[in-house]
């Protein structure tokens, strides 16, 4: 069973990874984007971190929905919106529950999956976290470790992809032979899934 | 509506300079628009390209009169932040709605429209249809 300590080490992980790889995703972004990608999720995921320390949400579903509100209200571009739905609507998913099985948990990260879809427009194959997402929600029946290889192997295949939602999609057939960032943000957050459950 | 009150406009722009500028066209170009609550959240809260989730609810706090509140954003993170807020339910004020309308000329249908005492849905029409006006 998953507790609120895990859903926090989760976001504390992803909070690190962001830390640690916000040049990698800015320079990725200043090839098909705007070059703000890392700053961006920098400044998301540190205002996660210490809204989750002053309010210390005792649940799994309010440790999710503090977080995505904290990311729509604080990352300044495309990527609030889109990660605050995908945490806030699995956070609604797990409602009140104090412990979830990773089956619901499963469930709920799908409903989060969807919501960014709804909310985006964008489908498999346009070159976006959905491309790193779908994969890892597909793969999470079989553990953490496997979604993780899954949304990795999701962002490198956005390489070849021709961008169809966002600023990139202006750029036609320039934004080929790049990787998609927001793939590979998507990539490191269900990487943090992977190392929360490893402690 | 409700006893005569303006239907509030709040304008999103990635720049803070383009919401003004737009607010203060739209505002200009109404001439008797001035009771009309208009206010623009451009930018983020540091004062750079981007959008603010605070700014947009700031703003359309404090334009609501009860008459409702019509969004007019212009791309990209501006759309999918109030969505994204609309989505939420408890952040904007009751009958706040996202007009889809091209952002100058859909913002100065609008103030037009509320200015003359239209209400949301008629606000939110007019400035859908700037959509319709051809250049060439």
């Amino acid at each position: 069973m998953l507790d609120a300590a895990f859903f926090r080490r989760w976001m504390a992980a992803t909070a690190a990874s962001v830390d640690r790889e916000a040049e990698r995703l800015t320079a990725l972004d200043s090839a098909i984007g705007d070059a703000d990608h890392g700053a961006n999720m920098q400044r998301g995921f540190t205002a996660v971190t210490a809204a989750l320390e002053k309010e210390a949400p005792t649940t799994p579903g309010a440790v999710l929905t503090l977080a995505g509100r904290q990311l729509i209200s604080t990352v300044g571009g495309a990527s609030g919106p889109l990660y605050g739905t995908l945490l806030r609507r699995a956070g609604k998913a797990l409602g009140d529950a104090a412990e979830v099985g990773e089956e619901q948990f499963a469930d709920a990260l799908r409903a989060g999956v969807d919501g960014v879809m709804a909310l985006g427009g964008a489908a498999p194959g346009d070159k976006t976290m959905i491309d790193a997402l779908l994969p890892a929600v597909d793969a999470l029946g079989d553990g953490f470790a496997a979604a993780r290889a899954a949304a990795e192997a999701g962002a490198v295949a956005t390489v070849p992809l021709l961008a169809r939602k966002g600023r990139a999609s202006y750029l036609g057939e320039r934004s080929i032979g790049h990787q998609d960032p927001g793939a590979t943000s998507s990539a490191l957050l269900i990487a943090g899934l992977a190392e929360a459950g490893d402690e | 509506m409700s006893d005569g009150q303006r239907v509030g406009i709040v304008l999103v722009s990635h720049s803070a300079a383009v919401a003004d500028s737009v607010a203060e066209l739209a505002r200009g170009l109404a001439g008797g628009g001035a009771e009309v609550p208009v206010a623009s959240a451009g930018g983020t809260e540091g004062g750079g390209l981007g959008t603010s989730a605070e700014l947009i609810s700031a703003a359309a706090a404090a334009v609501d009169r009860g008459a409702g509140v019509a969004v007019i954003t212009d791309l990209g993170s501006a759309v999918l932040t109030v969505k994204a807020l609309l989505a939420e339910g408890d952040e904007l004020p009751d009958g706040t709605r996202l007009v889809d309308a091209p952002f100058v000329e859909g913002a100065v249908a609008a103030v037009v429209t509320a200015s003359a005492g239209g209400d949301l849905d008629a606000v939110e029409a007019a400035a859908a249809e700037a959509y319709t006006y051809r250049k060439a």
